[in-house]
């Protein structure tokens, strides 16, 4: 059995253990345990019966856990030792349990951290690793989440669209160290989508998977990125671009737009294009006007609009799309600086690009901007 | 004993015959980073690194002004001489091999192929005490 299918088990096995009685918290925290105890002792020893082993365990470190606590209270113990498990579906515990986890009293932070461990299956070190934080400190994290809900029910019904935000964060957060994130997010997206009928679950997976296809080609030698025109689109992978335009066809019949959606429906359109040269950039700038409608006109897409625009109608209708967009936007500078270029105006566009490329927020976008720079004054000699 | 290799986007010494990094070829750029990358990857390989972080050019100046009140920041660090750009932490068993690592990771290439001989800072860590001081 590998990890994923494990942690599958996860979130099922915790709402066994708080339907029995226990409360959220300390069933996670068994449930944890169980879940350490199995990466450790499987591989030698694998169980029959994998959910019901860690249903086993987990109950049993829940009640040591209980009677030690209820012992340093002098209280009895108050929890029956092996209830029958109550009527509930479990497809529905996991469905409460991500909503739970992304709650919109936590902060992002917490809410990723806490739907990673608690629906995920990932153990506290993997977490921390995956964000390179020590791991008494991701520890801590979970601890205070799980004190800030404290008390919620498990049966209330959640905010989905914290839950998909929840899940695009650890999307984005992409792979370091030996947790892939993205996939992960993946994985935890697919069975959300499963679980609700929302057209936005569908729509945020579409996303992800249309986005994931792009990823081999996404990095050069050195983890240089390579820009969308530039990728070699051979290293695009169909199956998951099938996937991700089968997933996004079904959302959209369904007749409920959202951003997710609509993000995917880009993202469809830059899959379908066999070269950058072949992109329906008129279509892109339609589905560019569909989410500024959606955002009540997000700065951020009207800043991808205007790289649209510039395709689809040539730079200095991008320029002009980009008016009102504040200039202190990220990435705003380094738009100005393509579009300026592409009006041949070479002299100002290495400027802007060298001005990106201090505002940068990532490393490898900073190099990338620097790269583009050094390119243009290139061509000015 | 961990030292910090600091570097600066300002307040070290200019080095020798500067050029701007913008004003790199694109290959040049390329060998640059190449050789960064190596470099880290060739002191993990000895077992001597540890960390490597770079900052972003803006920030601001922050203190405490008294009960009640909101920080005051200064916005961002225009006026300010030292502008710090990333460091590398590395953990080696001498000075002399600290000095030696910091030496190399400054002939990094720049324009022309050419090593850009830029400053960085190495500062020892305080360590923790001694159990056997005498």
């Amino acid at each position: 059995m590998n990890d994923p299918l494990l942690r599958e088990l996860v979130p099922a096995v915790t709402g066994v253990l708080v339907r029995r009685g226990a409360d959220f918290a300390s069933a996670e925290d068994a449930v944890q345990e169980a879940l350490i105890r199995a990466l450790e002792t499987w591989p030698g020893d694998p169980p029959r019966d994998p959910k019901a082993w860690l249903v086993a365990v987990a109950w049993r470190r829940f009640l040591d856990a209980a009677r030690a606590e209820a012992s340093r209270r002098g209280r009895e113990l108050a929890v029956d030792a092996e209830p029958a498990p109550g009527p509930v579906p479990a497809a529905d515990d996991t469905l409460r349990l991500y909503f739970l986890c992304a709650h919109p009293v936590l902060p992002p932070s917490s809410a990723v951290a806490l739907t990673l461990r608690a629906v995920g299956g990932l153990t506290t070190r993997q977490i921390a690793a995956a964000y390179l934080v020590p791991e008494a400190t991701m520890a801590q994290r979970i601890s205070r989440a799980k004190r800030r809900i404290a008390g919620l029910p498990l049966s209330q019904p959640g905010d989905l669209a914290t839950v998909l935000r929840v899940l695009y964060l650890v999307f984005n957060e992409g792979y370091s160290g030996d947790v892939d994130l993205a996939a992960e997010a993946i994985r935890l997206t697919r069975q959300l989508a499963v679980l609700t009928s929302e057209p936005e679950a569908a729509g945020l997976l579409a996303l992800m998977l249309l986005h994931h296809a792009r990823r081999a080609s996404r990095t050069g030698p050195g983890g240089r990125l390579v820009p969308l025109a530039a990728q070699d689109r051979s290293r695009w992978d169909t199956v998951l671009i099938a996937e991700g335009v089968t997933v996004l066809q079904a959302a959209l019949a369904r007749d409920r737009l959202g951003e997710y959606q609509a993000q995917a429906a880009i993202a469809a359109l830059h899959a379908d294009a066999r070269s950058a040269a072949e992109t329906d950039w008129v279509q892109i700038t339609e589905w560019y006007d569909e989410l500024l409608r959606l955002t009540g006109g997000s700065p951020v897409v009207r800043l991808n609009r205007a790289v649209a625009a510039g395709e689809a109608g040539g730079p200095q209708a991008g320029l002009a799309a980009l008016d009102g967009v504040d200039p202190a936007l990220p990435r705003c500078t380094a738009v100005t600086a393509y579009l300026r270029e592409r009006a041949g105006d070479l002299e100002q566009a290495a400027g802007l690009y060298a001005a990106a490329a201090r505002s940068a927020a990532s490393a490898a976008e900073r190099d990338h901007l620097t790269r583009e720079a050094a390119r243009v004054r290139q061509l000015l000699r | 004993m961990k030292y910090l290799l600091l570097k600066h986007y300002r307040g070290a010494p200019e080095p020798p015959d500067w050029v701007p990094m913008d004003q790199w070829t694109p290959g040049e750029f390329d060998a640059h980073v190449k050789f960064m990358n190596d470099f880290a990857a060739r002191l993990e390989g000895t077992g001597e690194f540890v960390d490597g972080q770079a900052l972003a050019p803006d920030g601001a100046w922050v203190r405490y002004d008294g009960e009640g009140r909101p920080p005051v920041t200064d916005g961002p660090f225009a006026e300010t001489k030292d502008l710090i750009a990333g460091w590398m932490v590395i953990d080696v068993d001498s000075w002399d091999r600290a000095v030696q690592l910091a030496g190399e990771l400054s002939a990094a290439p720049g324009a022309g192929g050419k090593p850009i001989r830029e400053w960085l800072e190495v500062r020892p860590f305080l360590a923790a005490p001694a159990t056997v001081t005498e």
